[in-house]
């Protein structure tokens, strides 16, 4: 590491401008988010009403309860369902491997809202499903509304982020290890229960902790499915929209409420995993074996089965945008109709979706490049600061920052609220913490010593930046690009909280329309975002020619 | 253009952890001069503050007249070659080498011929347009090389250079950095803990222990009379033996090797402020040192084992009280001893060295060096 005693460089002045922005468009809405929670809604001065008010009535605190339900729920039951997943693909020789890895990743890059509607049409009231099991078989199906529903798409959706957690902690673990598990008597089950299991721990609490922020943040699934199931973002939304005039100050007080219960669940977490934490590194990473008869075949379900389930939602809603609608409703033969009213409709939509995505996007990435530069090459107290401050939105969720943006820039001078300049504000700040640990991996991985090489040379320490450490990250920064981009031309949550006419993109289009019942065009526009989604993560592949991602 | 290069009282801390606890050195101009050690000893550190990658925390460097301790390493005019040659992936050989010029912002042309140039005398000019990923670490060490002396630093700084090539590759290339250093003549500063690679190359050698130098001498003289128990079982192999020592009436002195083999040597300094006629002394004879005979006088050993390895035959020998000495003679044509063999050993004495008891340094004064 290159240490010029208290000599300041370029790097310093670099930390402080993002520091400040940082502070500007971060910290200071949350800020006035917080006090506004504190604020009385007539009088003006400090008060704890929002907050008795949310503890009195059932129907807020109810909400609480169920977020907390769901989540724990979904949090479960993707680890169970995961780690098999993983294990079998790591050990096991599996038919169409790397078919199935892809399809796993497209399954939980589409925004879960998708899925939600698309297990609607599927199993919910009117559903296909539905319908054929009551009219041939005179079986009710469960109802798919509510805990149930929520449960099965938040899991579907969120198991594979575990999985990739885990392919990539299974990579680290060395055949030894379970050779010598097996040399001392130790095979199937009870090798992975007692070998693997306790070596992946570490990631699993990690996954776990990606897992129980996503599912206690998503917003658009409890919306569409949850029905009388409220959840946290949703009556966070609700309250802040609402027709009556919305309650600034009763929604932040919600809003604190999540964060402090997101925030003591990632301090549980980073308690547990630091005393947890070890470094694998595999000389022999585990090899895939071909199993023989029943445990074959056994695995080969379980994993077809899972990624069937998982795309299915997807394959319905593509399947449905081809269908002949009649008004609302869908009716026999095929047509591109959907398609044509989408784009005659929501046209705009592709093009905001696009150009919002891709100046966000530059943003990130700049950012993202530089935080991660200088939080691993040069620690010291002010990096250390940006690192945590950059992490913070890994904890809020994006209807809090949402409206913390709202509440923060509704005045002169800094009025933003309404503009485009808001919700890229928003993307980049939701997107970040992802990059920015993807870009330090990168640097992490290049030896100090090429830009001490580079400092011996004469080049200045921009210089050695731009010419030496940028090129060699390039290619893991493009990779880490794409990701950024799928992710951000899937949310919803923020930008259903700030968008304008002007402003409506892709995500925001798709939920109205659904909404609205007009499942035809939902369903091409939600067809039109999967396939930009499927090509970006080809184009990934293609370039990083790899088979798996980590996030 | 090259520099001398003076360390006065020099310190280097780590928080509150000293690593270099003052260390004073002179390196003459355009000499090729290695810091030794076992890792660990600050060797690494040491040279990386003379780059000025670490900081200094008491004392002064001095290029010349000129005090660097505050200089950014982009402007102390040094070229560094790395332990992991720190080749920029991304440009070719060429690119890689013409780097540090372009910094300089010569003209294209010159650029261009000095880039040939040095090629041509690493020895590889063939590989100019190609992707450093595509050629071996030798290969690779030698644009590092070239990358390094190209700017004509004042000052050529090398980490270890050769740690990460095989053995045959470390021969060849120690002989051509050596000859290339020879031919441009530049200040040197070499680190490595290969004490053969450190004997091949240099013109002096600093050998390090603990952030402080032990000695400081050729090759020759760090090998043949070490200041210390240290420095001698640290260069090459040795057998530390505790003996006896008196001094006798006719200036020489007398060393008790075994109740019946007495040497006499000459050259001891007698500690002042002992006035007793016999002390404990610490020998250090080296395998080659001993000579082994079965009829004349000795100290009296049994051949534990021996091993036949070519050029020499090695034995494991133990003495009378139990000690273990490693002795390294020349093979003959004959059967060499098998173990069990009851041996005499004599030792020579013009080339072992004496060490105090105590202090561990040398007794030996007087004496050519």
């Amino acid at each position: 590491m290159i240490n010029q005693g208290k000599k300041r460089d370029v790097w310093t002045t670099i930390t402080l401008g993002i520091l400040i922005i940082y502070g500007l468009v971060l910290i200071y809405p949350l800020f006035i988010l917080f006090k506004e929670s504190f604020v009385s809604g007539d009088r003006g001065t400090f008060s704890l009403e929002h907050f008795y008010k949310f503890f009195e009535k059932k129907y807020y605190y109810g909400a609480l309860f169920n977020s907390l339900k769901v989540t724990v729920a979904v949090t479960i039951s993707t680890v169970i369902l995961a780690t098999p997943l993983a294990y079998i693909m790591t050990t096991f020789k599996i038919k169409g491997k790397l078919f199935l890895q892809i399809l796993i990743l497209i399954s939980s890059m589409a925004p879960p809202f998708i899925g939600a509607y698309s297990w609607i049409l599927l199993m919910g009231r009117n559903g296909v499903v539905t319908n054929f099991m009551k009219d041939i078989f005179h079986i009710n199906t469960p109802d798919i509304y509510g805990f149930t529903g929520i449960l099965l798409v938040l899991t579907l959706q969120l198991t594979p982020l575990v999985y990739m957690y885990l392919m990539g902690a299974l990579k680290g673990v060395d055949s030894s290890l379970l050779e010598a598990a097996e040399s001392m008597g130790y095979t199937g089950i009870n090798k992975m229960l007692r070998v693997v299991l306790p070596l992946i721990v570490p990631t699993l609490l990690a996954g776990s902790l990606l897992v129980f922020m996503r599912a206690l943040a998503d917003f658009g699934t409890p919306m569409l499915i949850g029905e009388g199931f409220k959840t946290m973002p949703v009556l966070i939304f609700n309250e802040f929209i609402s027709e009556m005039g919305g309650d600034d100050g009763f929604a932040a007080a919600i809003s604190v409420i999540v964060v402090v219960l997101a925030l003591f669940v990632f301090l549980v977490q980073k308690y547990i995993s630091n005393r947890k934490s070890f470094s694998m590194n595999a000389l022999r990473p585990i090899k895939a074996k071909q199993e023989k008869g029943f445990k074959n075949v056994l695995a080969h379900i379980y994993v077809y089965g899972f990624i069937g389930l998982a795309i299915l939602p997807q394959v319905y809603v593509i399947y449905t945008a081809f269908l002949k609608t009649s008004g609302r409703i869908f009716v026999k033969g095929y047509s591109l109709d959907s398609f044509r009213v989408a784009f005659d409709r929501a046209g705009d939509a592709l093009v905001n979706t696009f150009t919002l995505g891709l100046i966000a996007l530059f943003f990130v990435v700049l950012i993202a490049i530089l935080i991660g530069y200088v939080t691993v090459r040069r620690r010291n107290i002010l990096t250390n600061g940006l690192d945590i401050m950059s992490m913070v939105p890994y904890i809020v969720p994006g209807s809090v920052l949402g409206i913390a943006l709202l509440l923060g820039f509704n005045n002169k001078p800094l009025m933003l609220s309404g503009t485009a300049t808001i919700i890229i504000i928003a993307f980049v700040i939701r997107r970040l913490p992802y990059t920015i640990r993807s870009s330090a991996a990168i640097i992490h991985q290049i030896n100090p010593s090429i830009e001490e090489a580079s400092a011996s040379l004469g080049a200045s320490n921009l210089k050695t930046f731009f010419k030496v450490t940028l090129p060699m990250m390039l290619p893991g920064v493009i990779s880490g690009a794409i990701l950024s981009w799928v992710t951000i031309i899937s949310e919803l949550s923020t930008s259903i909280l700030l968008y304008t006419a002007h402003t409506k993109t892709m995500t925001i289009s798709i939920y109205t329309e659904v909404i609205r019942g007009n499942y035809g065009i939902a369903a091409a526009l939600a067809t039109i975002l999967i396939f930009i989604t499927i090509i970006s993560l080809l184009i990934f592949f293609k370039l990083t020619g790899r088979k798996e991602v980590s996030l | 253009m090259s520099i001398a290069i003076h360390f006065t009282d020099v310190i280097k801390k780590y928080g509150d952890t000293t690593v270099i606890p003052g260390l004073s050195l002179k390196i003459k101009k355009g000499e090729f001069f290695t810091l030794l050690g076992p890792s660990g000893c600050g060797k690494t550190t040491l040279l990386r503050m003379v780059a000025g990658f670490n900081s200094i925390e008491g004392g002064e460097i001095h290029f010349d007249d000129k005090v660097v301790n505050e200089l950014a390493p982009q402007h102390r005019n040094i070229g560094m070659v790395f332990q992991n040659y720190a080749i920029f992936p991304h440009m070719t050989v060429k690119q890689n080498v013409a780097f540090g010029l372009k910094n300089k912002k010569l003209p294209k042309d010159e650029i261009e011929k000095r880039v040939d140039d040095i090629l041509e005398v690493v020895q590889i000019s063939q590989f100019k347009d190609t992707l450093p990923e595509n050629l071996s670490g030798g290969q690779q060490q030698r644009i590092a090389l070239a990358r390094a002396i190209v700017i004509e630093p004042d000052v050529l700084l090398m980490d270890e250079p050769l740690s990460n090539l095989d053995a045959k590759l470390r021969v060849e290339m120690r002989e051509a950095i050596k000859s290339i250093q020879r031919k441009v003549g530049i200040t040197t500063i070499y680190v490595t803990h290969d004490q053969e690679e450190a004997m091949a190359v240099s013109d002096r050698i600093a050998v390090m222990k603990s952030g402080e130098i032990q000695q400081v001498g050729t090759p020759k003289e760090i090998y043949q009379r070490p200041e210390n128990i240290f420095v001698a079982s640290f260069i090459g192999r040795t057998n530390v033996l505790e003996r006896q020592i008196n001094r006798r009436e006719d200036g020489s002195y007398r060393l008790h090797m075994d109740p019946s083999y007495h040497v006499s040597i000459k050259d001891i300094v007698w500690s002042k402020e002992t006035n007793q006629e016999t002390m404990m002394a610490k020998l250090s004879v080296r395998p080659e040192e001993f000579i082994i005979d079965d009829d004349e006088s000795g100290m009296e050993g049994t051949i534990l084992t021996s091993s036949f390895l070519g050029m020499n035959t090695h034995y494991l020998v133990e003495l009378g009280d139990g000690e273990h000495v490693e002795i390294i003679q020349e093979s003959i044509l004959g059967d060499y001893l098998p173990a069990g063999t009851l041996v005499k050993l004599r030792i020579k004495k013009e080339k072992i060295n004496v060490f105090d008891h105590n202090t561990e340094r040398t007794m030996l004064g007087g004496r050519s060096k």
